[in-house]
């Protein structure tokens, strides 16, 4: 009966006060719908720096002039050096064949450039991809080479991107989640002002606390597991239409996010929903009824 | 079974304190009147034994138990040992008789079905005996204390608290409320009753402790309003 009499109470709680209840799971939606996706892309990152970093090289082309003696000696110190885990030479010609499949798709270009324009080069794989500085001081000014690039440089830029972009959300969950919690203790204060009278006998006979919070603390849970039941939604609807949709484009360079991730993330979302808007119905409680 | 030692209470920003080194002794089963003019603070006692508020200096002791230094999570259990009844008999209007007695088992863990054996009974003492299913609105000020009496003696406890409970009740009508109360006095329940309603003090003729500013000024064994 006790169960029965707590439940019933939930939801005429939320009933009740039914415009109110509504913004309270809508802010805690998004909030946590921002806290999903802020949680999404750090996986994503790490990731597709796993996955990035393992390919990654560093090249060292080298100049039109270099002679024999010059790539032997530098193939031969390159070889030896510890830094470096692996060293393949590229020829003109098969920096050409590289250059065609990758610009396969503008013809023009490919026309353009003729198989002895390419430089030759050196493509290495680092022990420890961040040593990228000690590998440039070191052969920059070694006879025959013309330039050297790292693709890790590039890489950072975009993991910058993406990790600001993870900021944001999770700033953006921040300041929904402070309104979500402002509303949640509105809430809870007008639900327990429409039910002083019932408050004042239950205190007065000796009901126990517990008993006394445990509909408005539910009331709260519920919404915040509803909330976060539309933020799995909205979730699902992003990578629906976004990832599969517009930006599948990207999918070979973001890596993708699986059904799987998503389901992941939700216990993260729901566990924060409810938890913190239990935590903040108990305080709201705390002062407003004092029990 | 009621021990008030030298208690004071001063309410912050007050000029000078509510009760004032009191003392007070009450045995189980009696029946006691605090009387005085409103402010002399008769009813920041009840409030005491309520473990409601709590003294600044003395000690408060109901049912052995020591209220000064009762934990708050200990309260509700402790509530369940005493009645409460006041002027403004604090009903929940939406419910009727029969559902504000039971609401007051049910909240402290009673079953419904020892609701359905134990308020027609309490409805049926208290006279209210075929009202069971009217609402609040729909009964007299007395009727409606009776209920409100009824709640506070349904779990039979040791103490019946009473705040002024003829303070909005005719004459006529606050007889009635008396005569109830001290049958449940003569069930050996005690019975403390604050009241500035100096004809039932008089008619009564029971221990009458009176406070004039937050000291005992009169303790009378079968004393009158005076």
């Amino acid at each position: 009966m006790r169960v029965k009499y707590v439940l019933s109470e939930v939801l005429v709680g939320l009933w009740r006060n039914v415009t109110m209840s509504i913004a309270m799971i809508i802010t805690m939606a998004v909030s946590l719908t921002m806290l999903g996706a802020s949680g999404l892309m750090y996986r994503q990152v790490d990731d597709m720096k796993d996955l990035y970093y393992k390919n990654i090289e560093v090249s060292i082309f080298l100049n039109q002039e270099v002679s024999e003696q010059e790539r032997t000696d530098l193939d031969t110190k390159l070889n030896a050096d510890p830094l470096v885990k692996d060293v393949l030479y590229v020829n003109k010609d098969e920096a050409y064949k590289r250059f065609k499949e990758m610009y396969q798709d503008a013809p023009d270009l490919v026309n353009a450039v003729k198989p002895d324009q390419l430089p030759e080069s050196f493509r290495l794989k680092l022990n420890n991809p961040e040593q990228y500085k000690d590998i440039y001081d070191q052969y920059k000014d070694t006879a025959g080479v013309d330039e050297i690039v790292d693709q890790s440089r590039l890489l950072d830029k975009i993991f910058n991107i993406l990790t600001s972009i993870q900021n944001i959300a999770l700033a953006a969950a921040i300041v929904m989640a402070i309104a979500a919690l402002l509303l949640v203790a509105n809430t809870i204060q007008v639900a327990a002002y429409s039910k002083r009278r019932e408050v004042a006998v239950m205190k007065l006979v000796g009901a126990s606390n517990w008993f006394i919070q445990a509909p408005f603390v539910l009331e709260a849970v519920v919404a915040g597991l509803i909330g976060s039941l539309l933020g799995l939604v909205a979730l699902v609807a992003a990578k629906y239409l976004l990832f599969d949709g517009s930006l599948s484009a990207l999918q070979g360079l973001l890596s993708p996010i699986s059904w799987g991730d998503i389901l992941f993330i939700f216990p993260l979302m729901a566990g924060v929903g409810g938890l913190v808007s239990a935590a903040t119905a108990w305080i709201t409680l705390r002062f407003y009824l004092r029990v | 079974m009621i021990q008030l030692e030298q208690v004071t209470k001063t309410y912050p920003k007050a000029s000078r304190p509510s009760l004032d080194n009191v003392s007070v002794s009450i045995e189980k089963g009696e029946f006691v009147f605090f009387i005085g003019p409103s402010g002399s603070g008769k009813s920041t006692i009840i409030k005491m034994l309520l473990h409601e508020v709590a003294p600044n200096k003395g000690r408060v002791v109901v049912n052995g138990k020591d209220v000064t230094s009762m934990r708050s999570w200990k309260r509700p259990h402790f509530r369940r040992s005493i009645g409460c009844v006041f002027q403004d008999f604090r009903l929940l209007p939406n419910r009727t008789a029969y559902e504000n007695v039971a609401f007051a088992l049910e909240v402290i863990g009673k079953t419904k079905a020892v609701a359905r054996r134990v308020v027609p009974e309490v409805l049926e003492l208290v006279g209210l005996g075929g009202k069971e299913h009217r609402y609040p609105h729909e009964l007299s000020g007395g009727e409606q204390q009776r209920v409100a009496v009824a709640r506070a003696f349904v779990n039979r406890p040791l103490i019946l608290l009473a705040d002024e409970p003829t303070g909005n009740l005719d004459p006529d009508t606050s007889i009635e409320i008396m005569r109830l109360l001290d049958r449940i006095n003569r069930t050996g329940t005690t019975v403390v009753m604050v009241t500035h309603d100096s004809n039932i003090v008089n008619q009564m003729r029971r221990r009458v402790v009176e406070i004039e500013s937050g000291r005992i000024v009169r303790d009378q064994a079968r004393g009158v309003y005076g």
